[in-house]
């Protein structure tokens, strides 16, 4: 972890921008830590989750966004739960998660490219084809033999099937996708 | 129990990896005369990878099909993927509140979500709706020897405004349903911890380590199987087992049963019903173990009359004892 500059790179209109996004009053954290106190992926962030609340109060828009703390975020909403300030903090990472997949600024390649490979099998069958996903990825993200151990033990349990369950409706359901991203090219 | 009838979304991962759980949740709701339909054409929720890209977009692909429960004319839908369920009622939760963030989800949407349906998980439906005395009614079976580690997972009460059910940070439903069942459960205190989620492709490392926790957790509170409600969570504690052995250097071997699959052997239903062929780690233990009630009645009073005999030689041995020691 570097030591940062607050008084140099602050970003005030982010701390708006995240407040407006999230619906959240990130300036009622008094640091009281029990959300990293709770968090069972602390040891992996590379800022824990109440520093990351910190930076936002400072305005720290580029440590936060570069930060793989909020990819590596599971959403598992204890921090939430725990808040005493009643923050709803995972929502504030979430948040944090989206801004940097808008200004295109994505520390973790590797999570952002299996959620959007999770997304292309909804857009294109409508339902989740779970092989083709992990296949997909493998190719992608070069990581060709990830998971590939577990291959024989799911097909020897008949855990998968051979080919993706296409919906009838799947066109209604790229349409939801296509309507989101005309919007937010408007909004560009 | 009111006769009533439920929606039942399967979800994804039911169809696929999670089979079992769809085939256990399916014959033990039977048993409980719970009466269901599906929607008609239901798509994937969206899960975790939509909310990262928009809270609307995400709220409208998991509100599509709660449309389509409402155009069946249903208002509780039994959702038994504890994701889904989150993305059901984070949608249901944001539309509720807010009129713009519904305007803006039902833009997205082919036909409006009106807001009139609750989801719920299958614990909630059997722990408020159906309640303990009907679950415990239908058990013809027990199963000696086994103590259970409820496991939870992180979202399936949390957060709380949002899950409306059970404690936040110790929750009890699946206890007493498997207690109503018979089964016996140890006090486990990772009930909520995070398994590791949807990382285990990309991440595998972090969740073998974040699953080893759990595991060993089980292990120490005495138990000898985790029970779970989620499908990510079975697969990263039963699938990628092998793996948190490998990477950690352990040797678990912990059948880890969705709650239904015990329920489901309580109730005498066959292994085969109850997809038990499709566990990593084998419970076949588990299901030889099994004997009907009055077998078990029998067992435990023959034990009985064996402790109630065994204090009387312990006398005579005492006092034997020091005519040996002359």
């Amino acid at each position: 972890m570097d030591a940062i500059n607050l008084s140099s790179n602050v970003d005030w209109n982010f701390i708006e921008e995240v407040a407006k996004e999230s619906g959240q009053n990130p300036s009622l954290c008094y640091q009281c830590g029990n959300c990293t106190a709770g968090c069972p992926y602390t040891q992996y962030f590379d800022y824990p989750v109440s520093q990351v609340m910190r930076l936002l109060q400072a305005g720290q828009k580029d440590t936060i966004l570069n930060s793989k703390s909020i990819w590596l975020c599971a959403t598992c909403e204890t921090c939430t739960t725990r808040c005493p300030c009643e923050i709803d903090v995972a929502h504030i990472m979430d948040t944090l998660r989206i801004i940097a997949r808008r200004e295109n600024r994505v520390s973790e390649k590797d999570i952002k490219l299996f959620y959007d490979t999770f997304l292309d099998s909804m857009k294109q069958f409508g339902r989740i084809y779970e092989v083709g996903i992990l296949l997909a990825y493998n190719l992608k993200s070069g990581h060709f033999l990830a998971d590939s151990d577990l291959g024989p033990k799911v097909m020897s349990h008949g855990k998968i099937h051979f080919f993706p369950k296409k919906i009838k409706g799947r066109d209604k359901v790229a349409k939801i996708f296509e309507r989101f991203q005309d919007k937010a090219k408007k909004h560009d | 129990m009111i006769e009533r009838e439920y929606a039942y979304y399967s979800g994804c991962s039911l169809e696929g990896t999670a089979s079992e759980y769809d085939a256990s949740m399916r014959a033990v709701l039977k048993e409980l005369d719970v009466n269901f339909r599906e929607p008609d054409d239901w798509s994937c929720c969206g899960s975790t990878p939509a909310h990262t890209v928009n809270h609307v977009f995400a709220a409208a692909l998991a509100a599509r099909n709660l449309a389509l429960v409402e155009k069946i004319g249903l208002n509780t839908i039994i959702t038994p993927c504890p994701s889904c369920m989150m993305a059901f009622k984070k949608a249901q939760h944001g539309m509720t509140k807010s009129e713009s963030f519904k305007n803006e989800v039902n833009e997205l949407l082919d036909e409006p979500y009106e807001c009139g349906v609750e989801s719920k998980s299958a614990l909630q439906v059997m722990y408020e709706d159906i309640g303990l005395d009907a679950v415990s009614q239908r058990v013809t079976h027990a199963l000696p020897g086994l103590k259970v580690a409820p496991y939870y997972g992180c979202i399936l009460n949390r957060p709380p405004e949002v899950a409306k059910f059970d404690d936040p940070e110790n929750p009890i439903s699946m206890d007493k349903i498997l207690l109503s069942a018979g089964v016996e459960v140890s006090d486990f205190a990772f009930k909520l911890e995070c398994c590791g989620a949807a990382f285990g492709v990309v991440k595998r490392e972090m969740v073998n380590q974040l699953t080893y926790k759990v595991l060993s957790m089980a292990l120490d509170s005495g138990a000898n199987c985790i029970a779970v409600a989620c499908p990510l969570c079975q697969q990263n504690l039963d699938l990628r087992q092998g793996q948190v052995n490998s990477t950690t250097g352990s040797s678990f071997n912990i059948p880890i049963l969705y709650f239904t699959q015990i329920i489901g052997l309580t109730y005498g239903l066959s292994p085969k019903a109850l997809g038990m062929d499709k566990l990593i780690v084998s419970a076949e233990q588990i299901i030889r173990s099994r004997v009907t009630v009055e077998e078990m009645k029998k067992r435990t009073e023959s034990e009985a009359q064996v402790k109630a005999k065994k204090p009387e030689k312990k006398t005579v041995i005492e006092e034997a004892k020091p005519e040996e020691n002359e």
